[in-house]
């Protein structure tokens, strides 16, 4: 009895070996995880054409950024995404509640097979479909507008996925009291799903607005002018290694680009991840 | 009564189609009438000014397979899932296990593990370009401190794929660290002292208790994995453009050659409808897989 108490009181005085051991490959594996962004940040603050040669004794400078911030339309291409980010989200948003709610709580014939194929969007990546989606929003005179980027990721099926779950675990007694008082269905979906499931709503668009802020494949097909074009294809054309593009200045023009969402990310970092959390769980 | 029931019944049928109308309507026009159209497109020539394009069966797909920079996109993109999918699905874990461990920074750790998740792909590339700059990159100064000479890490065909498969698997680890850590929440730490006192060491408790608690988790993670590694082209972009000579090209950024660099659309599209077709037995699979486990529930 007494040595047992001993040999807890030694744990607690001594820190486990193993503890030790995790705390420092938990920490080298974090220092090693940021790092390609500290370097960057590192060399974005050297004076250009000195970066790569890790010499700590350079002064740190700003130059790098003023630069590209007089090369590059940089405030032109921050507005594109801020309103494509927007619009996007505003459509989702509309568009998956409707359907998620009649999805979660209207019988109609061949509801079940159609949400099957609502799922299968889920692997019909509009990523793949680039093709035939340029050659369709051309058709409809969209091309090169913030309407034709967001249109094809408006009927999100995981949006639609995701409401859908929320408002089916909402308790129908409660749809029921609403309808007692005399509300619409409108008036239900608006006074009584839509609040229960507003945790839902915040993850699923921090979910989008961090995709549609770094989304670059399609707007780099849909775009062709910096009056459209989002920061990502702004980026992509200003540092491609072609250009001759000194490093420090690259590294300045990417660590502008990621800074908003990347200070929201350090401010919201809870409720982010416990965002990503929740969409994530299916 | 009983038609009043009808009419009510028939009513709210008619308010659920309204009400998914306008998102089945864009879905139809941005997801399956475009499947459609590529598989269409998929049978004919490509049409030019002079000779307008005609029907030719599944010819476009025999020029495929008789390309040879198809096996090799192929057999990269294979490569490509084939590492990246395992080493971020085992980073993952790892990182989630420390990061739900009791140690001293653990907000850093995790925010430091997460953070490449909100990048844009096109900025990540950048940041790794001051690694893979040879003689003057990062790798290559701390090579060099051990007497390696300089190696153009993107510039040669044997060092090009790993280069990109680095840049995913830093992105996506920290992306599905979250859902083991969401996980590993869930699980009562009571087993961990009943499993110690049973005389379970770390590593029985982990491969005996943990791994099979969390194998819903990992064929979550799995399937995003399998979808990503045919999305996450973006960093082909910046770091090797598919090259040298083919050697880092996935099919996605293939697609996008034939159809907005060289205009040969029929010919991406029939690429397009094999990629449709992988990803459709993608879906099919974790379907059965999910319904298996709700019927053992």
């Amino acid at each position: 009895m007494n040595t047992a108490f001993a040999s807890h009181h030694a744990k607690r005085a001594l820190p486990d070996f193993d503890k030790v051991l995790d705390a420092l490959g938990a920490w080298v594996l974090a220092i090693v995880w940021i790092s390609p962004l500290l370097f960057a940040t590192w060399a974005a603050l050297q004076p250009s054409g000195t970066a790569l040669g890790l010499d700590f004794s350079n002064p740190l400078t700003f130059e790098n950024f003023t630069y590209v911030w007089n090369a590059v339309p940089w405030i032109g291409y921050f507005t594109n995404t801020v309103i494509l980010v927007t619009l996007i989200l505003a459509g989702q948003l509309v568009l998956c509640t409707l359907a998620g709610f009649a999805f979660a709580r209207f019988e109609f014939r061949g509801r079940d097979t159609i949400f099957i194929l609502v799922l299968l969007q889920l692997f019909i990546l509009p990523e793949v479909l680039i093709v035939e989606n340029y050659a369709i929003v051309s058709k409809l005179g969209l091309f090169d507008t913030a309407l034709g980027i967001g249109l094809p990721y408006m009927a999100s099926a995981f949006g639609i996925f995701l409401l859908r779950q929320a408002f089916k675990s909402v308790p129908v007694e409660l749809e029921e009291a609403a309808r007692i008082e005399g509300c619409s269905w409108m008036g239900v979906l608006w006074k009584v799903y839509v609040p229960a499931a507003k945790p839902v709503y915040l993850a699923y668009a921090l979910v989008s607005i961090a995709t549609h802020w770094n989304n670059f494949l399609w707007p780099l097909i849909v775009t062709n002018s910096p009056d459209t074009r989002p920061l990502t294809v702004g980026l992509s054309l200003f540092g491609a290694p072609e250009t001759g593009v000194d490093i420090s200045v690259i590294s300045a023009a990417t660590i502008m680009t990621i800074a908003p969402l990347l200070i929201a990310f350090l401010i919201f970092q809870r409720q982010f991840i416990q965002a990503f959390l929740r969409a994530g769980i299916r | 009564m009983n038609d009043m029931a009808r009419l009510q019944k028939q009513r709210l049928a008619l308010y659920g189609w309204m009400l998914a109308a306008p998102a089945l309507a864009l879905m139809s026009l941005f997801a399956f009438y475009p499947a459609i159209a590529t598989f269409w497109h998929s049978l004919f020539t490509r049409g030019t000014t002079r000779r307008p394009s005609v029907f030719a069966g599944f010819e476009n797909y025999q020029d495929l397979f008789a390309d040879p920079t198809f096996a090799t996109v192929v057999w990269n993109n294979l490569i490509y899932a084939g590492v990246t999918i395992p080493v971020s699905i085992i980073f993952a874990l790892i990182m989630a296990l420390w990061a739900n461990a009791h140690i001293p920074a653990r907000s850093f750790v995790r925010s430091a593990y997460f953070t490449p998740t909100i990048l844009p792909m096109i900025a990540a590339a950048n940041l790794w370009l001051f690694f893979y700059t040879p003689d003057l990159g990062v790798i290559d100064q701390i090579t060099g401190f051990f007497g390696a000479s300089p190696t153009n890490w993107l510039g040669q065909p044997d060092t090009a794929l790993a280069s990109v498969i680095v840049v995913t698997i830093w992105k996506e680890a920290g992306f599905f660290m979250i859902f083991y850590l969401a996980a590993l929440q869930t699980i009562p730490p009571d087993l961990r002292e009943a499993a110690r006192i049973e005389g379970a060491g770390r590593w029985t408790y982990t491969r005996r208790v943990l791994l099979p608690l969390l194998m819903p988790t990992t064929i979550f993670v799995f399937v995003n994995a399998m979808i990503n590694s045919v999305k996450l082209i973006d960093h082909l972009f910046i770091l090797t453009k598919g090259g040298p000579n083919n050697a880092s090209k996935l099919i996605l950024y293939w697609i996008w050659e034939m159809a907005f660099a060289y205009f040969d659309s029929p010919h991406a599209a029939a690429m397009t409808i094999l990629v449709l077709l992988a990803l459709g037995l993608v879906a099919v699979a974790q379907f059965r897989l999910v319904e298996k486990r709700t019927h053992y529930r």
